[in-house]
């Protein structure tokens, strides 16, 4: 099949690009943009490693074509970065409490979380582990990463007082 | 042996709450895994496999894949053959012979028959599909016990049995202990076959440089001697294979041992005169990429006494390795340095029997076969308990080795450095709020539910002295495990250490700048810790048989203390005094009974690197030093009768999980998970709690969901993560921990190991737990996974 032009918008910035249709995003994001922060794990959906934000929601790249982001926004884990290229408070909280091992589900993990904490600032350790659910960690038994999370959230609401009192013990 | 806080005071920077120096890199998404490795004009490989068991392989044909446009090459067993040497095989078995793609015949459904290399993965995966293969179905053995009947389909005909290994060790007086107990009881436990599939499968990349001779290797490798390995197979000189240690490992926790990968790719770089990279898919990982676990059959009997004394223990293991030996046979023989478990148990006796079939082989698995072998010893000690009418604690606690008998030597000739039993496990009860605890149980069970509390403990050797293979392969003369860091200084005072091993998650970098930092007395946060490649590198055993604390801490204490030993030596020379009237205080240099008079770091660094006429007479100018450790009591070969010194160092974990079983499904569901653990002193807590999370969730996985199941075809029938079930957050309980530390005598800062630990007792504890929740019904479930189907079959038994 020929290939197809497509415009999609990732971490803010346009790009055009020509591809094949049966390439997938997750490789388009990786191969063509050189986005390697992204990984695949299982490519059939199950795994999560490949979890970017597509238009907000977090979605699998690897089940998705290029050619379907077309006229989308996608954003990965090299757009999480603070604007002046510090870490994000999510990111630092991942740090923080040591929720990665090998670091391949690391950026999939973030990814499901900085939509959660987006939608919604003060969770419940159930709804974290809801927004993880589909995202395996063969390393970390997912513990260290709940807590991240629930550092992260109580931080983030701490720097915006407005959002709500803090009701997360540490 | 005295016990002390983690948070020793002793330490500045060992046993703290630290950040890692790697996780900074990964949550910025810039790891840099071996499918990130991209070089100009790479090409891909794709594989044909063996949709049969077992087949004789007539005619391959190439001609329509090579027709399309980007296939650039498809190769064969036959021409790869020809052209390599056999992979290595832990055993001695010139008759089981194995090459990356088979020949002449395939011997698991899935296995590798022709590889097709293309410019992209996509177009391989075309060409793979137009290659045609004729096969000639031959008859196959997937079940272990069958395998062993005379007539059975030989997996390796030239071999002339599917029997890999057999051997039966005796240590101490088995049939007289055995003749002399109250009781005696007899079981079968089985475990499944299960792995640790990691989530990045294998990869490789390789590239050939004809002007130099070398070919250069990046790969998610954890393998012992895989450089050697690759170049004998692929008939090069050892100094021809550069295997760069700086690509990060998506996981591993034993099987990334690629060889078959790397050989097939080396050999195609070469010949085809590009980039070659082979990145598994999923479907390629599970089934071809000979990284299985154990699967295993145990006949257990145990000789007690009515007051709770374990006399004796006969085990019988019966090893399923699949269809090539490697170095999985071995897998029975690492858990003889612990084959009584944390027991005084004087006599055992030990069959350990390894049979070939036609599964995909297996490959090494977190804890090198002790997980299963635990699960049965723990199996055994909750039915003494059973019989006998006692509570499985107190069972436990009766036989305990006490902390005043270490160092102490077991039946097999293993010497247990140290540990506090008791302690652990009292401590763990109180966490657990045992009394607490059981009454939830029976409240539980008051309101008709079938809850059930497990009780396992676990010894995870570590520090790994590979004293296994001259013990199943007496041609093979290993007494070295060694492992190296070098360390320097540069001119402008900061420190870098160099070490020769890849890293799978378990921190290396920020342990040895964490110990380097500690002997030198400077802030970790500066030290910069490289991963060299193979060439330029000191000799390294890779991070296998949780022995990277132990030994590469060991190391890079060791050269630390060499650099510091200088530093103090070049300040006595400038200051004219002997250097035991020194003292070294972070990193300056200053007269004990004068502290006025020193020498700064910075000032000594620069004497060093620049003012040679400051030196000491004939001493090597510049800060830099390099060190090789042995394994602690290590170099000693078996006795002719098995008996042998295996690894050094012993951690302890007691597990308590509280389980309950939905009665319609059969479906288990743990509410509570209580675990206490003693690694000696832990180097970075996090990394050390991160791992036992991780290795209870692993063993969970394998308690209850996670098996390589096969039809009676002999298909692979969990191939995918749809129907192999990793267990995911909400399988996975909050679990609660308490430290203890009882410090090893033999390692740098009383460290030991414990990456396996988790792994090696949840099998056994989540077991435990479900026995004790079917125990009311009368009813008992010694295979593991147990899935919900199991279960429910088995609570069916009784309803009806």
């Amino acid at each position: 099949m020929k290939p197809r032009e497509i415009s999609v918008t990732v971490n803010a910035k346009r790009y055009r690009s020509e591809v094949p249709p049966r390439l997938t995003l997750v490789d388009y994001l990786r191969e063509v943009l050189g986005l390697i922060g992204t990984h695949t794990g299982c490519e059939h959906g199950v795994c999560g490693a490949c979890s970017v934000i597509f238009d907000g929601q977090p979605i699998r790249s690897c089940l998705m074509f290029a050619i379907q982001a077309d006229g989308h926004e996608v954003e990965t884990v090299e757009g999480l970065a603070e604007a002046d290229g510090g870490l994000s408070p999510l990111q630092d909280a991942f740090w923080e409490t040591h929720a990665l091992q090998c670091g391949y589900c690391t950026p999939g993990m973030l990814m499901a979380t900085h939509a959660l904490l987006r939608s919604n600032p003060d969770p419940t350790v159930d709804e974290i582990k809801e927004a993880i659910g589909g995202n395996l960690c063969r390393c970390t038994g997912y513990q260290q990463i709940v807590e991240a999370v629930r550092l992260a959230a109580k931080r983030m609401r701490g720097a915006h007082p407005e959002a709500g009192k803090d009701t997360i013990d540490e | 042996m005295s016990s002390e806080a983690p948070d020793s005071p002793r330490f500045r920077y060992v046993s703290r709450k630290r950040r890692t120096k790697e996780d900074r890199r990964f949550i910025a998404g810039e790891g840099r895994f071996v499918a990130d490795i991209g070089l100009p004009g790479m090409k891909h490989v794709a594989l044909v496999t063996s949709p049969h068991p077992a087949a004789r392989i007539d005619a391959i044909r190439t001609e329509e894949a090579l027709k399309i446009e980007g296939v650039v090459a498809v190769i064969t067993g036959e021409e790869l053959a020809q052209a390599t040497n056999p992979l290595m095989s832990g055993l001695n078995l010139p008759d089981v012979r194995r090459f990356p793609l088979a020949v002449d015949r395939a011997r698991y459904a899935g296995e590798w028959v022709a590889a097709v290399v293309a410019d992209s993965r996509y177009i391989a995966e075309d060409g793979a599909e137009l290659v045609e293969v004729d096969y000639d179905p031959l008859p196959f053995v997937v079940d272990a016990e069958e395998a062993m009947a005379e007539d059975a389909p030989a997996v390796h005909p030239a071999h002339g049995t599917n029997v890999l290994y057999r051997r039966k060790f005796v240590y101490g007086a088995v049939e007289e202990d055995f003749a002399a107990a109250d009781h005696r009881l007899a079981f079968r436990a089985c475990w499944g076959r299960n792995s640790t599939v990691p989530i990045e499968t294998f990869g490789v990349v390789a590239k050939w440089h004809p002007g130099t001779g070398t070919l250069d290797v990046w790969a998610s490798i954890q393998m012992p001697k895989y450089p050697e390995q690759i170049a004998r197979a692929l008939r090069l000189d050892a100094n021809c294979v550069r295997v760069h240690y700086d690509v990060d490992v998506g996981g591993s926790y034993g099987v990334k041992r690629g060889i078959k990968h790397t050989v097939l790719v080396g050999y195609l770089a070469r010949k085809l005169g590009c980039p070659v990279r082979l990145i598994e898919d999923r479907l390629e990982n599970m089934t071809g990429g000979d990284a299985h676990g154990p699967e295993r059959i145990f006949d257990v009997e145990a000789a007690f006494n009515g007051d709770g004394e374990i006399r004796s223990l006969r085990l019988r293991a019966l090893d399923n390795v699949g269809a090539y030996a490697g170095r999985a046979p071995l897998q029975l023989a690492k858990p003889i340095g612990a084959i009584v478990g944390p027991y005084r148990i004087k006599s055992v006796e030990y069959e350990a029997i390894s049979v070939t079939t036609n599964k995909t082989p297996q490959e090494a698995v977190r804890g090198f076969g002790q997980s299963p072998t635990n699960f049965a010893i723990e199996t055994a000690v909750d039915k003494i308990a059973r019989t006998l009418d006692r509570d499985r604690v107190e069972i436990r606690k009766r036989n305990f080795i006490r902390k005043d008998e270490f160092p102490y030597t077991i039946p097999s000739g293993s010497e247990y450095d140290s540990g506090d039993y008791h302690t652990v496990q009292d401590k763990v009860l109180d966490l657990a709020d045992f009394p607490a605890l059981i009454a939830r149980r029976d409240a539980l069970r008051a309101e008709g539910k079938l809850a059930g509390i497990g009780i396992a403990s676990c010894l995870e050797p570590s520090g790994g002295n590979a004293a296994f293979e001259p013990l199943f392969n007496p041609a093979n003369e290993t007494t070295t495990w060694m492992e190296s860091c070098v360390t320097k200084i540069d001119l402008a005072g900061t420190v870098t250490s160099i070490m020769a091993t890849a890293s799978a998650g378990q921190g290396h970098e920020t342990l040895v700048a964490t110990v380097t930092g500690e002997e030198l007395e400077r802030d970790p946060d500066g030290i910069r810790v490289v991963r060299s490649d193979s060439l330029a590198s000191l000799p390294s055993n890779s991070p296998v048989a949780s022995r990277m604390a132990i030994m590469l801490g060991g190391a890079a204490s060791g050269a630390a203390k060499i650099l510091k030993r200088k530093l103090i030596d070049i300040a006595a020379h400038n200051l004219q005094l002997p250097a035991d009237r020194l003292v070294y205080e972070g990193g300056n240099v200053a007269v004990r009974d004068d502290p006025g008079r020193s020498l700064a770091w910075d000032e000594l660094v620069e004497i060093a690197h620049r003012k040679y006429h400051q030196m000491p007479l004939g001493m090597e100018p510049g800060l830099q030093a390099s060190y090789v450790w042995e394994v602690p009591k290590g170099g000693e070969l078996p006795d002719a009768a098995g008996r042998v010194r295996m690894y050094p160092c012993y951690s302890f974990e007691a597990h308590i999980p509280l389980v309950e079983i939905d009665r319609q499904t059969g479906q288990v569901k743990i509410l509570e998970y209580f675990i206490g653990h003693d690694c000696g002193t832990m180097i970075n807590p996090d990394i050390v709690h991160g791992m036992i999370y991780g290795g209870i969730a692993h063993g969970i996985g394998a308690a209850l969901y996670e098996i390589f199941a096969y039809n009676d075809d002999g298909q692979l029938l969990t191939g995918t993560f749809m129907d192999y079930l990793l267990p995911s957050v909400h399988e996975i309980p909050d679990i609660k921990m308490v430290d203890h530390s009882t410090p090893s005598p033999l390692t740098s800062m009383g460290q030991k190991g414990t990456g396996e630990g988790g792994y090696l007792g949840a099998p056994a504890a989540v077991a435990s737990a479900v026995n004790d929740a079917l125990a009311p019904l009368g009813l008992e479930l010694n295979a593991l996974p147990m899935r919900p189907g199991d279960i429910e079959a088995l609570l069916r038994t009784k309803s009806e």
